[in-house]
């Protein structure tokens, strides 16, 4: 019997410390006065787990950002704070053998953070600087955005994994993961589908097996991982849960937004932290957007109520308000204008853009109907040069659901799109293409003509592998059988009462479960994957289910903990969804994510059109 | 592989540490364990185990980690200290890539003995280290005599494990091929892209690239580390080479293609596409790079060149005076002298604006002008093979823009059979209505185009939400619904004339209202 009570949380704020420690640490090998630039990518992350009086009181005289450009400190020792990419070693490179050049002469040392690679170290050698420049390493691997999400900040894993099949990460990955079984552990089960956390999982394994661990109470229970391929369908989705719209339209960056002056009704941009501290926020965060108006007003009275109470107070009893209630009331109001502000301003972008229309034909592609009506909408988006993303997104949509596009639509919309928005998306399209995302349907004939073509070319057990290599090309989305082996779009004659939500599918107002969401509710209704194999087998495999013969009780808080990690980035309407779940289910989800991701992140990062 | 000299001391005099050898060992550790316990003073010290760093000091060579940078162990962060017995063991799940890759890694049936008899090896190895790779983990103890041996000693699988815990390793001594195919094989069955990368670099240094390109045909997880890694570090030259003796031409093409990126001179940007019309595209994006160009060269011409004085032909004298009479579209601008530019000054250049956008551009700046111009929207069309209906489309907005009604008016114009005219439209005309108005069309205009939405309920709703009173009107008296209509009046100003007529209506005996 699920309980309804959930569980209560670790105390992430540990990891915070944590990190701090470490980086104080890192600083204290550095004595004397130093500059420290800071990769801009890092600048946010590093604000939520220190402050620059942290970094004044271990002699960092000045910060810099990271621009690739000559640089103008005088300090004697320069520290860079970075991302372990190629192109900022190579820019610390240029300003070591400027300094060289002029016979100037300073200490460099580089904290990657939260690893080196050997790559970066590579250019160091061949630059002729390995020696001069000494690196260290700052093992920041979680960021906790909130009281249940953790962070990696690591949006790259996605386009390096997933375009370039590049598995740098995924130790990274690991190491986040034994991290969090070493200091909340130790986990009893793990499940989890995908190649990448298959990977993840047996690097973790083999590290767990390695050290050794200390007998603590278990904290969390189990543990699911999730590639982020399993399931694209769901981050293309417009979102229309309040924290997940407010990200598509105003862009939350380290659990931070930024309101401007349309929102603020200022002439000044306000930047506002969203988590469950805010309790207007926290309140309205996972409501349909069609809630949110409602509760925002009745907030407003009651507010007006609670102010109203001044009028008829003697002195004494207006002290008292004023002591304790006013400044409560003034911090709520000042929260409950932001958020209305922020409403309003969605609901003008939204109704400009014809949102209603655009939801009913994403609507459509989910349920695959009037297909031909979605294809002329997408054509017109694209010939009014409407928006470059939501195009795109929409084509992308379109391409999965439908399992790639007929050759003469593929063809004729390519076309268009590249004449509205620039021939260089070719480049865009190729990506795609290897993707998956956007592709023509290939006759099954053609996959069999061209595996067993190559595997004439090379011997048998090879050609396994090759057709491996194509399998973006061959791999299917399926997602038409996977939605109804998982019942992921309910029966659109009931009406669905999204104040009142029955599941999931009201993250996307009733129309739609999140197939990822969907499949972690299964696998832990059915303790594993038994009884879906014919869903895992749509989903190209790599599922798994481990027990790690867990002392602890199975009907303890721990064991109702679950944290979910989803490689290659999650939504907010995903942590909604799961949110949903936890609450029906008695489970509390803790989601770590390598990167907080909507529709536009995850094609921008697929985009060709820049050098 | 050490470091230097110099630079040992600097960075030793730099911090509060003394370099130390090996021959001082105890007093330096010593010494290194004080300052470690200062610096940590929050945390308890470690295991005594973890005083064994100077392995990594001796061979530090990939990283220059300095000794005195003592990760923090998991387990300190946990705040136990405690040696308890081993969490029971999560079972090991066979990956597939490994098992391929080993099986097919170029050197048959060795190889897959080497991969199998080592299997047993790799566990027990494994287990020897402690923990994770942040923690650098004592070697095995070995007497130093012996210890140099051991260095050389090391398999390739060993060699791999130690990269993997982020350790000095020296990859110099693989030198035969097989040798080093196997550290390949061993880095992908791994899982790790830090070590796949770090042997492919070595690789690429210590093979003539003929060699490694024909052994990573066969090794698609190492060749792909390969491409990302040269792609990064913008070899562009190798990479294409690479792709080449892959016979992967069309990424060969995009990839050579996609350099125009970074060339900012327009001139030499088409100068570099008009060089790309020759590579390996796939039929469709051979057009498409085609296009690509043309367009940029139209751009030119409308944008800087004077079309008459570059010797460009047309065949009528007409047109020839015309293009004196035309200056590129800088220069008018410039000049001042044409009224368009003043009444909408241009925001940008359309250099290297999309097919549609210059489309639009030329609809508005340059509506008129004969098919035989570059700038005529019409010649524009023609080249490109703009469909009907995008063409429509971009010549509405650009002429609502404008406000020239009579020639928004005038796309619609088409004849029927008995000489009438009437509208029609590629686009439904609801959309239509939506362009109008975004332009800001006045209410006379947009009724004319709202009558002829063909879906009552939708031209209904249009009509009051652009308050185009009149249709609304008609629409009810056609639907012979009165009581909507009564409803209506309410929502027209009193006294005014859609109110009069709505009171005419209602009079009106003659009406069979349904309701």
């Amino acid at each position: 019997m699920a309980r309804r009570d959930t569980p209560g949380l670790p105390d992430f704020s540990l990891l915070k410390r944590l990190a701090r420690d470490q980086l104080v640490y890192l600083l204290e090998q550095l004595p004397g006065k130093k500059d420290l630039f800071i990769e801009s990518d890092l600048m946010s992350p590093l604000d939520r787990i220190a402050n620059m009086s942290t970094l004044k009181q271990h002699d960092i005289v000045k910060l810099y950002k990271v621009e690739y450009k000559a640089t103008v400190s005088l300090s004697d020792q320069l520290c860079f704070l970075i991302r372990p990419r190629i192109q900022t070693v190579k820019w610390i490179c240029d300003v070591v053998n400027a300094d060289k050049a002029v016979g100037r002469f300073r200490r460099y040392k580089i904290i990657f953070t939260p690893q080196r690679f050997f790559a970066c170290e590579a250019v160091l050698e061949e630059e002729g600087v390995f020696g001069d420049v000494t690196t260290d390493e700052w093992a920041f691997y979680l960021l906790p955005l909130d009281d249940d999400i953790l962070s990696m900040e690591l949006p790259e894993f996605f386009h390096d994994n997933f375009l370039a099949g590049d598995q740098r990460w995924l130790r990274t990955v690991g190491g986040a993961l034994h991290l969090l079984h070493s200091v909340y552990g130790p986990f009893s089960k793990l499940y989890g589908i995908g190649s990448c956390s298959q990977m993840t999982y047996e690097w973790w394994r083999e590290q767990v097996e390695q050290g050794e661990q200390g007998a603590r109470p278990a904290e969390i229970g189990s543990v699911f991982l999730i590639d982020r391929d399993v399931d694209f369908v769901t981050p293309l989705c417009s979102q229309v849960v309040y924290e997940g719209l407010l990200d598509d339209i105003f862009r939350i960056k380290c659990g931070c937004v930024e309101f401007g002056p349309d929102v603020t009704s200022s002439d000044r941009s306000v930047k506002v932290m969203l988590n469950s501290q805010d309790k207007v926020f926290n309140e309205i965060r996972n409501e349909h957007f069609s809630n949110v108006f409602g509760f925002l007003s009745q907030k407003a009275r009651n507010l007006q109520t609670a102010y109203d109470k001044r009028q008829g107070m003697d002195i004494k009893q207006m002290k008292t308000f004023v002591s304790e209630e006013l400044k409560g009331l003034k911090q709520e109001h000042r929260l409950l204008s932001l958020h209305i502000g922020a409403s309003e301003s969605i609901m003008k972008k939204k109704t400009k853009q014809d949102f209603q229309e655009l939801l009913q034909r994403e609507h459509c592609l989910l349920e695959g109907f009037e297909i031909r009506e979605s294809i002329s909408f997408i054509e017109e988006h694209i010939n009014r040069q409407i928006s470059m993303m939501e195009s795109l997104r929409m084509l992308c949509l379109l391409s999965i659901t439908e399992n790639g596009l007929l050759p003469k639509d593929y063809r004729s919309l390519k076309t268009q799109y590249l004449q509205s928005y620039g021939f260089d998306h070719l480049l865009t399209f190729s990506n795609l293409r290897q993707l998956g995302l956007l592709v023509e349907q290939q006759g099954a004939e053609t996959l069999t003509v061209m595996e067993s073509k190559v595997g004439k070319l090379v011997n048998d057990k090879t050609a396994g592998k090759i057709t491996d290599a194509f399998s973006s090309l061959a791999r299917r989305s399926h997602f038409r059988a996977l939605s109804r082996k998982l019942n992921l779009v309910p029966k659109s004659d009931e009406e669905y009462d999204l104040r009142v939500p029955k599941d999931m599918a009201y993250i996307f107002s009733g129309a739609y479960v999140p197939l990822s969401c969907r499949l972690i509710e299964q696998v832990l209704e059915r303790d594993g994957w038994a009884g879906l194999e014919d869903v895992t087998r749509l989903l190209n495999g790599h599922e798994f289910a481990v027990t790690g013969g867990s002392r602890a009780e199975p009907n303890s808080d721990a064991q109702r903990l679950v944290l979910v990690l989803f490689l290659g980035g999650c939504t907010f309407s995903e942590i909604s969804a799961l949110r949903f779940l936890g609450r029906a289910k008695g489970y509390k989800f803790i989601v770590v994510t390598t990167a907080v991701t909507n529709s536009s992140r995850l094609l921008e990062a697929l985009l060709g059109n820049h050098a | 592989m050490m470091r230097s000299k110099a630079d040992e001391e600097e960075y030793w005099h730099s911090s509060k540490f003394k370099a130390f050898t090996f021959e001082d060992e105890d007093d330096e550790l010593s010494r290194l364990k004080e300052s470690k316990q200062a610096v940590n003073s929050i945390r308890q010290l470690v295991e005594e185990d973890d005083d064994d760093d100077d392995d990594d000091t001796e061979k530090v060579s990939w990283s220059g980690e300095p000794v005195g940078s003592i990760s923090w162990s998991i387990k300190e962060m946990a705040g136990s200290n405690q040696k308890i017995d081993r969490e029971p063991a999560f079972p090991r799940i066979p990956t597939e890539p490994s098992t391929l890759n080993k099986s097919h890694s170029g050197l048959s049936l060795s190889s897959l003995f080497r991969g199998k008899a080592k299997s047993e090896n790799f566990q027990s190895f494994s287990d020897a280290f402690s923990d994770s790779v942040r923690i650098y983990a004592p070697e095995l103890r070995k007497p130093k005599s012996e210890y140099k041996d051991y260095v050389c000693d090391w398999s390739p699988e060993e060699t791999v494990q130690r990269l993997l815990q982020g350790k000095a390793v020296s990859l110099e001594k693989f030198r035969s091929l097989q040798d080093k195919l196997l550290l390949l094989d061993f880095a992908v069955a791994a899982h790790d892209g830090n070590v796949i990368t770090a042997v492919l670099i070595y690789l690429k240094r210590s093979l003539r690239k003929e060699v490694l390109f024909r052994e990573l045909q066969s090794r698609q997880t190492a060749l792909r580390h390969f491409i990302h890694y040269l792609t990064e570090s913008r070899e562009q030259k190798l990479l294409l080479e690479l792709l080449r003796a892959l016979g992967r031409t069309e990424d060969m093409a995009l990839l050579q293609y996609k350099e125009h990126l970074s060339i900012t001179d327009e001139n030499n940007k088409r100068d570099f596409l008009k060089s790309c019309l020759s590579l390996p595209f796939s039929a469709e994006d051979s057009a498409h790079v085609q296009d690509h160009y043309t367009l940029l060269e139209r751009q030119i011409i409308v944008e800087v060149r004077n079309p008459f004085r570059s010797g460009l032909h047309w065949s009528t004298g007409c047109l020839m005076l015309r293009s004196c009479c035309q200056a590129a579209d800088r220069q008018a601008e410039r000049g001042g002298k044409v009224e368009i530019y003043q009444r909408f000054p241009r925001k940008a250049s359309i250099l290297n604006m999309p097919l549609i956008t210059t489309l639009y551009y030329c609809c508005f700046y340059h509506y008129g002008e004969p098919e035989g111009t570059f700038s005529s929207p019409l010649n524009v069309r023609r080249t490109f093979k703009i469909s009907e209906k995008q063409y429509f489309v971009t010549a509405l907005a650009a002429r609502a823009k404008l406000k020239a009604w009579s020639d928004v008016d005038a796309l619609f114009t088409g004849r029927n059979w008995l000489g009438f005219t009437r509208k029609k439209s590629p686009l439904s005309f609801h959309r239509v209505v939506d362009v109008l108005q975004r332009n800001s069309a006045p209410t006379q205009v947009l009724q004319d185009y709202v009558a002829l939405i063909d879906d009552a309920e939708l031209r209904i709703s249009l009509a009051q939400k652009l308050k185009c009173h009149d249709i609304v009107i008609s629409t009810f008296r056609d639907m012979k619904d009165r009581q909507m209509l009564v409803a209506y009046r309410g929502k027209v100003e009193p006294g005014s004339a859609p109110e009069r007529k709505i009171d005419d209506l209602l009079n009106n005996q003659q009406i069979r209202w349904k309701n």
